[in-house]
């Protein structure tokens, strides 16, 4: 099969001008680009689709081998559609960030940056050693004097550990501090 | 046995409703299952031991040989009745242990019936992968259970670890089950024990099925999992822990033993990882405090004597390890009962706060006496004939010259010894009267609590002294072993005076003198040791949190254009590569289709390039139009008017669109963006370009075949009864990919309405309805104040002076009606001629944008018949109604068919079905543009007058 140059050249300019676009951290340009992707991903059907010919209208005498190629065109129509819907979102997750932020830029994410800056950590659930040694504590039909508070324990556990959080809030150091979920 | 299996499941679904009504009762309901399993199993007892195998099977994916096929043998059997009689005594124990008013017990009932069911299945299982979901599900219902105390940290953690080593095993018995039934061919178990196994494939496996079985066991370097997991409710131990799921790993070296005992490997890595676990934890057991504690470690010693016996794999020690499996069973779960019992009772387990309790609870005492004894190896209990027969069958192994007869008949001994002490220590701890300690409180003993370890411990009493109840199951399982030299061993109390009573009695002596040296000695408490495998496991842990927090701090750095451009580089790098290799060129390249394109091509690059300069938004928004409307030209040229109409209309559109929404930003787009990577952000681009072109010369080249589209105008005639093919083939031909479009356009259109309408996280801005509009408008046109300038336009009048024109006004007045004539005429048109529901809805969208343009919102509000929303869900319905009424009529859905008739004035008119789902695709793209109009437009009008009365 031959290939059209010229359209060849023009799908290839729009995909360079378009992923320019979408790695830019402006928001309009990145829909700016998403459009120019959109259509030059089009134009990458069409060539697909071989020669130009008659339009793909049954009649007139013309046979299938003059027409222009309908698979791709159908494929055309809907992404043509499709692109509109999508950047018609783009839209309006422009304008909202523009509401809220007076800003259409794309910032870094803050809490990936926290986490590539070593701000934040993960904090895993230890083991805790000193293990309970009983499930009933006080609450046991005849407990021994000595017998644990599993109630009050517990709570002042959590104190504790609310407490070693207030006191290092952010710590890098994994395997210590309540998991924060 | 499936219908049971499948009861477990069933009645445990129940339970948790049942407990509203039910309390701790539930428990008996619950012990009803096992129950009826354990009858049934015995029921079989003559059948299976006779030597006949029941078994069923039920086809699951026999495109996969997959099936649900269980096995009932001698070694199943047995394992069956522990699991089904020892898990019905610990759930009607849990009916006393608990509280009335403990927290989630429905959910603990479930699940540890749950569990029971999942054992079963597992000691049942003949297919390899039912076995192994079965594994799964135990270790993962164990998870819930030893995690029943979520509010206790320790308990959550101890859940976390036991899943993670046994998953962790899991996943490489299932590697091994796979490389071994590919290599038998067979998943059925029972064939794969059969088959020969030779060679170093059959030995990774056999290798890989251990490392599950031994973890699934708590052998060492897995043993730590055990002792943490304590923080289990007593119950859940004593079923678990003792007799159920850590047993699940020793029935699968005992599964198959008889086919693996003699390949390399497999004895020495048992016998000697069975000696040094049962060493350790006897020596760890001796130097607890907790009474629970004990056992567990004991456990895990234990479990390694079972390892080293049943993995041995003779004849006489088969026979041996199965009597000491069951031995085990009833006096572990006896013990860890009289713990529950203990602590329910004290409120503690230690051992150093409990003083006298032997004196004030004397049947608890002599039920653990019992159990212990039996642990111990003392005659007339189960434990000793047990024992007996496992000194006898290793005594002969090693005299017959096997030197790991002797490491095994050693390492026994001496762990025989650690069990004797520490079962004195057991006892001592938990019953005698220490000096300087209180003694417990009295209370009356429940009868009803101490059934179930009664049982147990009597048990093991019965089984002792009636030791052929035990040797014809164990003889019927050691049969599948090859007979050895001499004749084979019996389970009997008394063999006369041979070796084997010798090793006892030295044991006990032994193991007497280790307590009265080292028994009674209060440990600091235990620390783990820094190199101890449970440290190693929370060194890992942590190692793993770590490495993931850093990789995710390398590789999500939370910029956009990071990402993209590391996927555009993946793209040409991978892509790029596989293109250069590539070797199909296009025959010839033409310079162009017609010399048009030159010159559309010219604008449109032009157009491209400045759109990446502009530095004003409008004039970068109409650049990326000119390439919209290029392509356009394009269409329109080369053969697909449909393109070029939906073209036209889209960027027309979306011009409207972006000014609606350009309106409210600055005019200028931020010069910083991205500024610092210009040059690499080039090079990324004209890389990608330059690749696309590459793929596309070499897709074209690669063609070989005809277009299966050439056959499609004759379809689209033929059966889609319309002359447009591409139309056809949208609504007739390909109408499952449009309905998916439609789904994607319905979900942009919702989004963007939630997007502008949304205000707060749950308030959302009220839409105005038809009705309320008119209301408004009439109110506007009667009120005295209204300008007395004539209106064009329903809503002219309310419009402020300053922004109404009349000229726009007139116009759409007079263009409206004919606009929306004519999006009907390309939608009924579009079968035959250039048009469809596409281009049809964009016409009529643009006709309702133009009504909104000149008359503001409460214009556009009152034009529009339907809401938007309403106006997709009818296009959709619409849709789909075509897609499903033909199955109806028994074809295939979407098939089209036609009338046709005569209609007055008309004429002769043919009307095709697939045109009802050209209408959905009509209503849906109209949805879509009043969304976006009353989304971009009116609402934000609103928004705009509403920050500026706040402003002023």
């Amino acid at each position: 099969m031959s290939i059209s140059l010229v359209l060849l050249i023009v799908m290839a300019v729009m995909y360079a001008c378009g992923i320019f676009l979408l790695l830019e951290r402006s928001m309009t340009r990145v829909l700016l680009g998403f459009l120019l992707v959109g259509n030059a991903t089009n134009l990458l059907i069409l060539i697909m689709g071989g020669e130009a010919g008659l339009a793909p209208i049954v009649g007139n005498g013309v046979t299938a081998e003059e027409m222009s190629d309908p698979l791709p065109q159908a494929l055309i129509l809907t992404a043509i559609v499709i692109t509109f819907a999508v950047s018609a979102f783009l839209m309006a997750l422009i304008y909202r960030s523009w509401r809220i932020e007076q800003d259409d830029d794309l910032d870094d994410d803050a809490a990936d940056v926290a986490m590539r800056d070593g701000v934040s950590g993960i904090a895993s659930e230890t083991m805790d050693t000193s293990e309970s040694d009983t499930e009933f504590g006080i609450r046991a039909e005849a407990a021994v004097s000595t017998a644990r508070d599993l109630e009050r324990s517990d709570e002042l556990a959590a104190a504790e550990a609310a407490n070693s959080v207030v006191a290092k809030p952010v710590t890098q150091k994994s395997g210590s501090g309540e998991d924060p979920r | 046995m499936i219908a049971l299996i499948i009861a477990f499941a069933a009645v445990s679904l129940l339970l948790l409703p049942l407990t509203h009504r039910l309390g701790r009762s539930v428990f008996l309901v619950a012990a009803l299952v096992p129950a009826a399993a354990f009858i049934y199993t015995l029921g079989q007892g003559a059948t299976v031991l006779g030597g006949t195998v029941v078994a069923e099977r039920y086809a699951w994916v026999p495109q996969l040989d997959l099936a649900v096929s269980v096995r009932l043998d001698p070694l199943s059997w047995a394992l069956s009745l522990v699991v089904a009689g020892v898990g019905t005594l610990v759930l009607l124990y849990c009916a006393r242990y608990f509280h009335h008013d403990e927290a989630h017990l429905g959910r603990f009932a479930a699940t540890l019936l749950a569990f029971a069911g999942a054992m079963y299945g597992l000691v049942l299982a003949d297919d390899v992968y039912l076995l192994f979901v079965f594994w799964e599900a135990t270790s993962v219902l164990s998870y819930l259970l030893i995690g029943h105390y979520t509010e206790r940290k320790a308990s959550r953690g101890a859940a976390l670890q036991a899943l993670l080593v046994t998953t962790l095993g899991g996943l490489a018995m299932l590697v091994g089950l796979v490389m071994l039934a590919t290599e038998t061919g067979t998943s059925s178990l029972s064939a794969i024990v059969a088959a020969d196994h030779e060679g170093a494939l059959a030995i990774t496996a056999m290798l890989l099925v251990l490392v599950g079985a031994l973890s699934k066991s708590a052998i060492f370097p897995f043993h730590f999992w055990l002792p943490a997991a304590m923080a289990a409710p007593t119950p859940v131990s004593a079923y678990l822990h003792a007799a159920a799921m850590v047993k699940a790993g020793i029935y699968l070296i005992a599964r198959m033993a008889p086919g693996f005992a003699e390949v390399p490997l497999w004895r020495e890595t048992l016998v000697i990882l069975g000696v040094f676990t049962m060493l350790l934890g006897g020596w760890t057991a001796l130097k607890q405090t907790d009474l629970k504690l004990v056992l567990a470690h004991g456990t895990v010693s234990q479990l390694g004597f079972l390892t080293i016996v049943i993995g041995f794999g003779s004849r006489d020690t088969a026979l041996a390890g199965l009597a000491l499996l069951l031995a085990h069973a009833l006096f572990k779960s006896t013990l860890f009962l009289v713990v529950g019992i203990i602590d329910h009772r004290a409120g503690t387990r230690d051992l150093r706060r409990l003083s006298g309790l032997g004196r004030e609870a004397p049947r608890l005492a002599i039920i653990a006496a019992l159990a212990l004894l039996s642990m111990a190896g003392l005659p007339p209990l189960a434990g000793f004939v047990a024992k007996e027969a496992v000194f006898t069958s290793l005594l002969e192994e090693a005299t017959a010259g096997a030197a790991l007869g002797w490491v095994a008949l050693i390492g026994v001994t001496l762990g025989s010894i650690l069990t004797v002490a520490y079962s004195a220590r057991f006892f001592w701890g938990a019953f005698f009267s220490k000096r300087d300690v209180e003694t417990v409180r009295p209370v009356d003993e429940n009868i009803d609590f101490l059934f179930a370890p009664a049982v147990l411990a009597v048990s093991g009493l019965v089984l002792g002294i009636f030791p052929a109840v035990m040797d014809v199951s164990a003889a019927a399982y050691s049969e599948s072993f090859p007979p050895g030299s001499g004749e084979s061993y019996h389970l009997a109390l008394w063999h006369g005076l041979e070796p084997a009573l010798a090793f006892s009695a030295a044991t006990l002596v032994l193991g007497a003198a280790l307590f009265m040296l080292r028994g009674r000695r209060i440990a600091q408490n235990g620390s783990l040791g820094r190199f101890s495998a449970a440290a190693g496991y929370g060194r890992v842990m942590g190692a793993i949190d770590r490495t993931a927090a850093r990789t995710t701090g390398l590789t999500q750095r939370g910029s956009l254009p990071f990402y993209l451009g590391v996927i555009l580089s993946m793209l040409v790098g991978t892509v790029g590569l596989a293109a250069i290799l590539n070797r199909s060129w296009p025959t010839d390249i033409r310079l162009w289709d017609f010399p048009a394109q030159l010159a559309i091509g010219l604008v449109m690059i032009i157009a491209s390039l400045a759109a990446t300069r502009a530095t004003k938004r409008f004039q970068a928004v109409v650049l990326v139009g000119v390439t919209g409307l290029g392509m356009s030209a394009l269409f329109a040229l080369s053969g697909a008017p449909d393109l070029a109409l939906t073209q036209i209309l889209v960027e027309t559109m979306t011009l409207v669109a972006f000014v609606l929404v350009l309106r409210r930003l600055p005019a200028r787009l931020g010069v910083q963006n991205g500024s610092g990577h210009r040059v690499v952000r080039a090079i990324i681009a004209i890389a990608v370009g330059t690749l696309m072109a590459v793929v596309a010369v070499v897709a074209t080249g690669a063609r070989t075949a005809l277009p299966i589209s050439l056959a499609w105008p004759k379809l689209a005639y033929e059966q889609g009864h319309g002359s447009n093919t591409v139309n056809v083939a949208l609504v007739d031909l390909r109408g499952w990919d449009t309905m998916g479009e439609l789904s994607v356009v319905i979900a942009a259109a919702t989004g963007v309405a939630s997007l502008i309408f949304l205000r707060s996280r749950t308030e959302t801005a009220v839409r105005p309805t038809r009705t309320t509009t008119f209301t408004k408008i009439r109110a506007t046109l009667e009120s005295p104040t209204a300008s007395g300038r004539g209106s064009w336009l329903l809503a002219g009048r309310t419009l402020d002076a300053r922004n109404r024109s009349i000229l726009l006004e007139v116009v759409v007045r007079l263009i409206f009606h004919s606009l929306m004539v004519l999006s009907i005429y390309l939608l009924f048109a579009g079968h035959n001629a250039p048009g469809g529901g596409f281009a049809a809805g964009l016409v009529a969208g643009l006709a309702f944008a133009a009504r909104y343009l000149a008359g503001g919102r409460e214009e556009l509000a009152a034009a529009t018949p339907l809401d938007a929303g309403k106006l997709l869900g009818a296009g959709l319905t619409l849709a789909v109604g075509t897609a499903l009424v033909p199955l109806f009529f028994g074809v295939d859905a979407l098939t089209s068919t036609w009338v046709s008739g005569h209609v007055w004035l008309f004429g002769e008119l043919e009307f095709v079905t697939s045109t009802i789902f050209d209408i959905g695709v009509y209503f849906v793209v109209i949805g879509l543009a009043l969304d976006v109009l009353r989304s971009l437009g009116s609402e934000v009008d609103r928004q705009q007058e509403e920050d500026l009365a706040v402003k002023s």
